[in-house]
């Protein structure tokens, strides 16, 4: 089915294996830090009494880690790689396209030093103070130029559907980027907020929400819509379907925000617009899912012997629980239970680690062959173990938090007979320990196999050209 | 919210769910100018795109989402001024002290609002009320013995007292201990209770600019002397002399202004009981600095049956003392 007019040495691919390496790289130390904190939440004594080993310093450098080292990283490798091959064309700068790659992990760097070091502007996904967030308009200006200007010289007279994704997430987050993080600097450390008071915190989680709606949902989808056709030699489902909820997706996540300040000092109009517009949310949240998981008609066979498939296929049944997870939560009274338990965090990982994390392994499982010139990985069978190791893992993970999180909620709002409260705040705590325990656990499965995935990739990459036979099983296209 | 940006809102919002609602209605249709479940005709990097219609069940699950959005923006806030046909709010919004609270509370009450917050204390007050009330009417002596009303009591303290005196009631740094016989505003019921239905603010002034650091360094070690400490007889000498300047409110002989019936809360200096700490250097940075140490009331925000109760456990802490 390889028909592709233009040779590989007519693709830029070099900075398709950059990015593909770092985000294998970036994924270790993201979940490993992740890994630590919670430990810390178990056994608070792992911060050695450190205050750059703390939970609040290390917190925001795993999320900054997994969702712009790499999970970005991630989104960086494959756009390039889809957006040359299915326009059939160059990226528009190779220069401009390098200085992205150098650009960023600068800025991932200058993130993993002065995190730790308790420099922050406190918002949450956007900790990085001013002189970084200048970086990182700098550099997503470029991505979007070298992006852009690789559709303008397309060769087909399409625009694939993975590419209206990949554009919006690259526009919207330039966006929420640089509206969020207007500030006033007071030094080359620390700078104020432009908003105040309510408003800093709807445009806060303006930002936040489609942090998660765009640079972790629409990128992704992108991500999806190239790698599952291509992985289960099938065509897309239904190209009218993607149209649906493509525009429908971008144009009521925006809205969605709000729903992160139920019960707050945020005017009752703006709770209410944002359950809305989150619930209408749910169907079209599901038209990917659907369109990718259909693409599979004739193909399901593959999953038995392909396991780069079967992580493509399973974050799609992570999107669709916490896609139809999300909305349930974004209903006020639902809220009224889950807001500020640790359900939240169960949500977040199972689109996190279920749906992000593993669109994005699978994409690299299939990449990194392609990209070093075999046909196969150095062992299908390890990305098997590692298959399994994430997804027990992950299990593990939700169904700790969701079970932690409900009794937090309840636990919280249970009142004995004259009306006082019946557990106190550290009872709560008590009870949830059982469970870090297990969530711990469960990142320790995820990072052993993000480790399995690093030598797999390392013996794939330093192996002889030609070496790796294609298996039959699993073809790779 | 002005009527333009209310307008921007209605109009914005509306737009935008028409906008889906034809994109639905227009991809019902095949206009794609191949048959349903035929390849588009577009193939990219080998992947093809089959003209299949849209799941049905998903579409239906599309319009029911619809229909209930438009009951909910109808029903509540959210199309910018427009406020409800179910005339709620969460809260009397915009509000900035109690008392503006207590007015738009009965404000709504009056106009028929369903304000949530307000109807769920007045159904918590029905429901809750009468059992503090009842105990309102025994006298704290009694309450301090009945079990039941301390355990009641009890965690009434500790939602609301426990965060600055610890859960046990020993306190901590600028935080009284409830269980000792040291009071600063005085122990009785009676006592206790107003500490706990006005607070209470006490204010230690910063006496670096009066005394220098020579004069703070004397009245250190007087102010030790007091309570036995092994100090420098020299120095303490020296700041006894300029002590009457302190016993306004400690009185002449340190003992505190609860000794001496005043209502300072000015502590004791005569025992080993430190507030803000009792070694050598605290007491210097509280004769530098000042302290100032603050109660909240409590009358407002728990209502004085309860406060009653609260006095009642507060006041058993230091009874039981074999």
């Amino acid at each position: 089915m390889s028909q592709t007019v233009a040779s590989q040495t007519e693709y830029n691919y070099k900075v398709v294996r950059q990015f593909a390496i770092m985000t294998v790289i970036w994924g270790i130390v993201g979940m490993g830090v992740g890994v630590l904190i919670a430990a810390q939440l178990a056994w608070p004594a792992l911060n050695f009494d450190t205050p750059w080993l703390t939970y609040s310093r290390l917190r925001p450098l795993h999320t900054n880690a997994v969702i712009f080292a790499f999970g970005t990283s991630a989104l960086f490798a494959t756009s390039y790689y889809v957006v040359q091959r299915t326009c059939q064309t160059r990226l528009f700068s190779d220069k401009l396209a390098a200085f992205t790659f150098w650009g960023w992990q600068a800025i991932i760097v200058s993130a993993a030093i002065t995190l730790p070091l308790g420099i922050t502007s406190s918002k949450e996904y956007a900790e990085l103070e001013w002189p970084i967030d200048i970086a990182i308009a700098v550099v997503w200006v470029s991505y979007a130029v070298v992006f852009f200007g690789t559709l303008i010289k397309r060769k087909v007279s399409h625009i694939y559907v993975a590419n209206w994704f990949y554009a919006g997430f690259i526009i919207t987050v330039a966006i929420l980027h640089i509206v969020n993080s207007m500030a006033v600097p007071v030094s080359l450390t620390k700078s104020y907020s432009i908003y105040a008071g309510a408003v800093d915190a709807m445009v806060q989680w303006w930002y936040g929400h489609n942090a998660v709606g765009f640079l972790l949902t629409a990128g992704f989808l992108g991500m999806m819509y190239y790698f599952v056709p291509k992985q289960a030699g099938r065509p897309v489902y239904s190209y009218r379907l993607s149209v649906v909820h493509f525009w429908a997706l971008v144009s009521l996540y925006i809205w969605a925000g709000p729903h992160h300040l139920h019960y707050t000092a945020l005017p009752d109009w703006t709770q209410s617009l944002g359950m809305v517009m989150s619930v209408i949310l749910f169907v079209p949240s599901w038209g990917g899912m659907i369109n990718g998981i259909m693409t599979l008609s004739g193909a399901w066979h593959k999953l038995r012997t392909d396991p780069v498939l079967r992580f493509l296929v399973v974050s799609l049944s992570f999107y669709g629980m916490s896609t139809f997870e999300g909305p349930m939560m974004a209903i006020k009274s639902v809220n009224a239970l889950s807001h500020y338990t640790d359900w939240t965090v169960g949500h977040v990982h199972s689109g996190a680690l279920g749906w992000v994390a593993m669109i994005s392994i699978g994409a690299i499982y299939h990449l990194i062959p392609a990209l070093f010139g075999h046909g196969n990985m150095y062992s299908v069978k390890l990305v098997n173990t590692h298959f399994w190791l994430h997804t027990v893992g992950v299990v593990l993970y939700i169904v700790a938090m969701w079970i932690s999180g409900v009794m937090q909620g309840l636990m919280w709002r249970a009142v004995n007979a004259d009306g006082t409260l019946m557990y106190s705040f550290v009872q709560s705590l008590e009870a949830s320990k059982p469970f870090y325990i297990m969530r711990f656990l469960g990142g320790v499965f995820i990072v052993v196999g993000m480790l399995v995935m690093a030598y797999n990739v390392l013996r794939t990459v330093t192996a002889k050209s030609g070496s790796l036979a294609t298996d039959a099983n699993a073809q790779m296209a | 919210m002005t009527s333009f940006w209310s307008i921007w809102v209605i109009v914005l919002t509306l737009a935008c769910l028409a906008l889906i609602l034809g994109l639905l209605l227009w991809n019902l249709k095949n206009y794609v100018g191949v048959k349903e479940g035929e390849s588009c005709g577009h193939e990219f990097d080998g992947i093809e795109e089959i003209n299949n219609p849209l799941p049905k069940w998903w579409t239906y699950m599309f319009f029911a989402t619809f229909v209930w959005a438009v009951y909910y923006l109808a029903a509540y806030p959210g199309l910018g001024n427009w406020q409800g046909l179910a005339k709620w709010t969460s809260s009397n919004q915009g509000v900035t002290s109690l008392a503006e609270s207590k007015k738009a509370t009965e404000e709504a009450l009056a106009n028929g609002e369903k304000v949530q917050l307000d109807q769920e204390i007045i159904a918590a007050e029905e429901r809750f009320g009468p059992i503090f009330e009842a105990y309102a009417k025994q006298d704290i002596e009694t309450l301090a013995k009945d079990e039941k009303a301390l355990e009641i009591g009890q965690r009434l303290f500790a939602q609301n007292c426990a965060q600055c005196h610890g859960s046990d009631a020993r306190g901590g740094t600028g935080f009284p201990n409830l269980t000792d016989d040291d009071w600063l505003y005085g122990g009785t019921p009676d006592k206790i209770k107003e500490t706990l239905l006005q607070g209470r603010v006490a204010a230690m002034p910063p006496w670096k600019d009066a005394l220098g650091e020579q004069g703070v360094k004397e009245m250190t070690a007087y102010v030790l002397s007091l309570s036995g400490r092994k100090v420098n007889q020299k120095d303490a000498e020296a700041g006894k002399a300029k002590f009457a300047m302190c016993a306004a409110c400690h009185g002449m002989d340190g003992k505190g202004s609860v000794a001496h019936n005043l209502p300072f809360g000015a502590p004791n200096l005569t025992d080993n009981i430190w507030l803000y700490g009792g070694s050598q250097r605290a007491v210097e940075e509280t004769l530098n600095h000042g302290r100032a140490g603050v109660m909240p009331a409590w009358k407002d925000i728990l209502g004085e049956d309860k406060v009653h109760l609260l006095t009642a456990y507060v006041y058993s802490l230091s009874q039981n003392k074999q």
